[in-house]
């Protein structure tokens, strides 16, 4: 009999990020009664660290912008992987998304007319993205963090109660989605403060988790993204989507070491920064591939000219999509032609006067500056790509945010896959956290909203063993049943460094077969060794006791990661194959799909051929027909298998 | 690159009590304190708790006492010591502790709470919004704020007087009424809300006595106090204390009724 | 090993109860008494030497220099100074020295000057000594009550400043003149007023109170181009407010000092023409 606190609630969203907000904001203001889990506390959640801005065709400083072209140049950065309906959903909703923000008190840069200011990024056509100096994320996080409060002080006025409709469990780690039969019950959560375990009993639950980028070594995530909510799903039921690809954005700090991969903002290049190898080379002109060859400058003296004028003038190859920039830097390196500590230049100093560089990129002179004691008005910027983004994630329905397969369960954000093909757009991860966080909570809400009189009850037995699952590490010393006797407990420090380093020398931004089934065959290992992850002290905040219960989520991801890698044997956006280096048409409408193989929830399986995962191919909806009207035919040849381009 | 090892004191313990434990670290070229936390973690204490994120000093989640003053661990480099030193790393005092380095920061939470939001104009739309650079660059400055809560830990009106915490919101938080009081389209004064003299009245304004630690320790160079304490006390000022304008305020708000 | 690890003195501020077990009231290593000890020392030296002179109601003229002490010179005991900022308003019941009726007012402007304000509560008050050193005071209420309310009508002295520093500019350019009054003449006394009037008007103007009424005041800084300006022009000096405190509090006992020289004949004004 489980003693665990139980609370009974319509929508849970697990995450606080700017997906879990949105999410969160609209399934209340829809008349859901919501509580919000989120593993930090309330406001600092990974979106703060978003730099650029948020993409939105509002046509504020280009007249020529609206969602077509937003469109068209999404499916281009995803290679026409994408879910063609969620990128149509988000150029069609992000202008109104971002224009919400400003009545909940966002203060974005002004154009002179008094507008939203919008700023170019690689791989969008237009000045496009709204931001703020280079803090944008932390203007949406503080946007919807004060709207959220200020649903609660209408609450207050009216039950006086903060909480009654719409909660913050700040510093609490889900680590289970319970179920009625194939329905969402509620979630098991445990209070990171205290060490307490509870219950939201709830029919909807919306994952908004964000990403990955803990499983690798050089990241620009925070040690949230442990995948906890691609995981969460799987175990749940519910399939993962095109997780090979995983965005190495091209430039994070390489020096100094505690630093490395910090991001370095896209913005840097968008307003002039160019990158430079060891010999002075602006070496991106080398690296225009043949689908871009007509959308980029030939000559750094058109490419500069872009900047002043951008309608007779092509672009300048640095703002390439961040998967040709990523790979063009790791060849310059690998060629010996890298930066003293393995990255390559990137220069402002002599583009732009110090006072310039100071007002457009305030956060960037700063982070340099005390970090690494760099004064980039005065010099140039090692970088180096760093893990940053997982375009793969929950597979999800387009127009309502569900996921496949599980009744109540919604993904939004970073953790939903789907939207962003093969490789994501600066700019467009905002506005996808806040079209598809709104789609989860509304579709969220209305689900739950209609379940009255029929909520799915919490199963006692399913909190029993996710109570103990999770109590596992700290009687770790023991040996497990049928293993040596007096064999240590493994500490998680250790294999979480093991984990990362495997992940990014065997599954990195350049992938090889040999490489990969190394990393399978590691990762079984690893995970053999996770059942042994001991913790001392007690439950009382306990940051070695997270880290144990966290790996079991990075091992499934990880481990769908290297899976689908192996499987894809073509190069594509965030998927670079030593051995398959070319795009390959036939891969086009494929997508690959994780499930747990084992979904009774044991998780013994430690075959490293089988491993935990199954993975299954699936086509793609053919992209609809007035959508495909939108490219040019020579383009479309590109990239479509030859009976696609004549449906 | 050079390597060295450092001598830490790090308080450990909770409510019941603790004391400052000592430790031998290595320290490496490049480092920040949080690199050494974490390795104190990795190697000898794996249960020592600390809040952390995002590790660039973005999210303000690591804010500690390092020998003695409030700063962001991941921002402050060990290359600001000498190798002699023996460095202190408390968690911060003005808030009641939880574990080691993590302190319950919920008075934040609660002083947030009660700054009435952002009062949309009734007569605008989304996307109708038209404001100049100009007039958004003050309340920019103050949204730069990560909320890492230096500033309420070093303020001495409530971390020496934990008796007025129920009466003062805080340089974040009074900053954030300055903020929304100089938002060119905050519409609060339409809804009958006048938030220059509630920043007196209830947040508690009047126990700042402008002593500035709240702009010394921001870590975002933040000029709390001249750009937003003061000029909310002046606006007070002009609500409460100058005869002036408040004859004029209210033989406008006549001729405007009439 | 832990060390301290018995119970918390629970005695307050830091150390209240449920906060870090850590009895001393700081742990900073660095010098942090050195500011307001200086401060201290600055504003006390000053106070010695103002106290002394504005009491003495002597050594205060010397054709053509008036001391800033004793102008504008209010009282019918004041020395006769031809064309001077005087009058007889206060009559021959005034037996003490005419300065202090004209002292309170950049007396009250620097009392309540946010700059100053915060120089003495760290330096006198100890309210803080400095960041995150525990204040020794058991109650602290700020400046929600009397008298320390009061500082609200920092403008008002404001107000007031600029009429004194206008009566200094206009003794300043009296400094242009020869014992004799003829104008056209210049000493080195001129240029000792020449660079207080300088001071006395940068810190004047820097106050943080101007900053607020030239245009800190206003919702639409787009609406009021040229109040715009001066705003940013107020802001940019206000950034060097301490720095002007400082430099005009010892560039007017300076100005004061040297009148004193010539007017108790320890020092003759070189003349430059």
């Amino acid at each position: 009999m489980s003693v665990v606190d139980r609370q009974e609630w319509d929508v849970v969203v697990v995450g606080a990020g700017g997906a879990g907000l949105r999410a969160a904001i609209e399934a209340r203001e829809r008349g859901a009664r919501t509580a919000v889990i989120c593993k930090s506390l309330f406001g600092k959640a990974h979106t703060v660290m978003a730099e650029g801005g948020i993409a939105a065709a509002m046509a504020n400083v280009n007249a020529h912008d609206n969602w077509q072209v937003h469109f068209r140049d999404t499916m281009r950065g995803g290679k026409f992987l994408n879910q063609w309906r969620m990128a149509e959903l988000h150029a069609q909703e992000a202008p109104d998304r971002v224009w919400e923000l400003e009545t909940w008190g966002a203060l974005f840069d002004r154009t002179k007319e008094g507008k939203i200011s919008q700023r170019n990024f690689g791989g969008h056509e237009y000045p496009r993205l709204a931001h703020v100096g280079d803090r944008t994320g932390l203007e949406l996080i503080r946007t919807l963090q004060q709207k959220i409060v200020s649903l609660q002080q209408e609450d207050h006025r009216e039950t006086g109660d903060y909480e009654s409709r719409l909660k913050v469990f700040q510093e609490c780690t889900v680590t289970r989605v319970l179920k009625d039969g194939s329905r969402v019950s509620g979630v098991f959560a445990y209070e990171r403060e205290t060490g307490r375990f509870f219950v939201l009993e709830a029919p909807a639950v919306v994952i908004a988790t964000g990403g990955i980028g803990k499983s690798f070594k050089v990241t620009s995530n925070s040690w949230e993204y442990t995948g906890d909510g691609h995981a969460l799903a799987l175990l749940a039921g519910a399939p993962l989507l095109n997780m090979e690809f995983v965005q190495f954005h091209p430039t994070g700090m390489v020096w100094p070491p505690s630093v490395k991969g910090i991001l370095v903002t896209e913005s840097v290049r968008g307003d002039g920064g160019v990158l430079r190898n060891s010999e002075g080379k602006r070496f991106m002109f080398d690296y225009v591939p043949d689908v871009f060859k007509e959308k980029y400058a030939e000559s750094e003296e058109e490419g500069d000219r872009w900047y002043e004028d951008p309608d007779n003038n092509r672009r300048p190859p640095e703002l390439l999509p961040r998967d040709e920039v990523a790979r063009a830097i790791n060849s310059e390196v690998k060629a010996g032609r890298g930066s003293p500590h393995g990255g390559v230049f990137l220069d402002v100093s002599t583009r732009m006067p110090a006072e310039v560089i100071r007002r457009r990129l305030p956060s960037m002179y700063h982070q340099f500056k005390e970090l690494a004691d760099v004064d980039i008005t005065a010099e140039a910027m090692e970088v180096g790509p760093t893990c940053h983004y997982v375009m793969g994630g929950i597979a999800v329905d387009s127009d309502s945010a569900a996921a496949r397969g599980v009744p109540g369960l919604f993904a939004a954000g970073e953790v939903a896959g789907g939207m962003h093909g093969s490789n994501r757009l600066g700019g467009n991860s905002l506005s996808d956290l806040l079209v598809f966080g709104r789609r989860a909570g509304w579709h969220a809400a209305e689900y739950a909203t209609g379940l009255t009189g029929n909520r799915p009850p919490v199963d006692d037995g399913q909190v029993d063993t996710a109570a103990a699952e999770a109590l596992r590490p700290f009687s770790a010393e023991g040996p497990a049943p049928g293993e040596d006797d007096g064999r240590p407990p493994e500490n998680p420090y250790t294999l979480h460094q093991e984990l990362q380093q495997t992940m990014n020398d065997l599954v990195g931004i350049i992938r090889r077969e040999g490489e990969m089934e190394q990393a399978l065959e590691k990762l079984a290992d690893l995970r053999v060794r996770a059942r042994r992850a001991g913790v001392e002290g007690h439950r009382q905040f306990n940051p070695g006791w997270h880290l144990a219960l966290d790996l079991r989520n990075m091992l499934l991801v990880s481990e769908c990661v290297a899976r689908a890698a192996l499987e894809r044997t073509e190069s594509r956006g965030g998927h670079t194959r030593e051995d398959f280096p070319a795009m390959d048409r036939k891969w086009r409408n494929v997508n690959l799909l994780c499930r747990l193989t084992d979904p009774t929830g044991g998780l013994a399986a430690t075959d490293p051929v089988r491993g935990q995962i199954d993975l299954t191919r699936e086509s793609t909806e053919p992209i609809r027909s007035d959508l495909l009207a939108l490219f040019d035919k020579e383009e479309l040849v590109k990239y479509l298998a030859e009976e696609e381009l004549y449906e | 690159m050079s390597s060295y090892e450092a001598r830490f004191k790090v308080w450990r313990g909770d409510v019941t009590g603790g004391g400052l434990e000592d430790f031998a670290v290595e320290v490496n070229d490049g480092e920040v304190v949080l690199d050494i936390i974490h390795r104190l973690q990795a190697t000898q204490a794996p249960d020592l708790a600390v809040r952390w994120n995002c590790k660039a000093g973005k999210c303000g989640s690591c804010s500690a006492e390092i020998n003695g003053r409030p700063r962001l661990m991941c921002m402050t480099r060990m290359s600001v010591f000498t190798r002699e030193e023996t460095i202190t790393v408390t968690p911060l005092r003005a808030f009641p502790v939880v574990r080691d380095l993590v302190t319950n920061v919920g008075f934040n939470y609660q002083k947030a709470r009660e700054v009435p939001a952002f009062v949309p104009p009734a007569d605008l739309g989304p996307g109708e919004y038209r404001m100049m650079q100009e007039d958004v660059d003050r309340s920019q400055e103050f949204r730069k704020c990560i909320e890492c809560f230096l500033c309420q830990d070093t303020c001495h009106v409530v971390r020496d007087h934990e008796e007025n915490k129920p009466a003062f919101a805080g340089p974040r938080f009074l900053m954030r009424v300055a903020e929304l009081d100089m938002h060119p389209l905050d519409a609060a004064a339409d809804t009958g809300l006048d938030r220059k003299k509630t920043a007196q009245d209830e947040h508690g304004l009047g126990y700042c006595n402008i002593t500035k630690c709240c702009t010394e320790v921001c870590p975002e160079g933040i000029k709390i106090t001249d750009n937003a304490l003061i000029p909310l006390k002046e606006r007070a000022v002009d609500r409460k204390y100058d005869p002036l304008v408040w004859l004029g305020s209210k033989i406008r708000r006549r001729s405007s009724a009439g | 090993m832990a060390t301290g690890t018995e119970p918390h003195l629970n005695s307050g501020g830091v150390r209240t109860g449920t906060r870090a077990a850590i009895d001393a009231p700081h742990l900073r290593t660095d010098r942090w008494w050195l500011a307001p000890a200086a401060t201290a020392a600055g504003l006390l030296a000053f106070i010695v030497y103002s106290t002394w002179r504005a009491f003495a109601n002597a050594d205060y003229y010397s054709a053509p220099y008036v001391s800033p002490f004793y102008s504008p010179c209010l009282a019918e005991n004041c020395k006769n100074m031809p064309s001077g900022p005087n009058a007889d308003l206060f009559g021959s019941w005034w037996a003490i020295s005419p300065a202090i009726i004209i002292l309170i007012f950049p007396l009250g402007f620097r009392l309540t000057c946010y700059y100053y304000r915060k120089a003495y509560y760290r330096g006198f008050w100890a309210s803080p000594p400095a960041c995150a050193v525990a204040e020794p005071h058991k109650k602290y209420t700020g400046e929600t009550r009397f008298p320390l309310i009061l500082q609200n009508i920092h403008r008002y002295f404001f107000y007031a400043a600029i009429l004194v520093a206008g009566v200094l500019t206009y003794d300043t350019v009296l400094s242009f003149r020869d014992t004799e009054e003829n104008w056209g003449h210049m000493g080195l006394g001129t240029v000792v007023f020449l660079v207080n009037i300088t001071l006395i008007w940068a810190y004047t103007i820097s106050c943080h109170s101007c900053r607020h009424i030239v245009g800190g005041k206003l919702k639409h800084f787009s609406k009021h181009p040229v109040r715009y300006k001066a705003w940013q022009f107020v802001g940019r000096l206000n950034a060097r407010h301490m720095l002007l405190a400082w430099a005009s509090l010892v560039s007017v006992a300076l100005a004061d000092f040297y009148v004193y020289l010539l007017a108790s004949g320890a020092f003759d004004d070189p003349r430059f023409f």
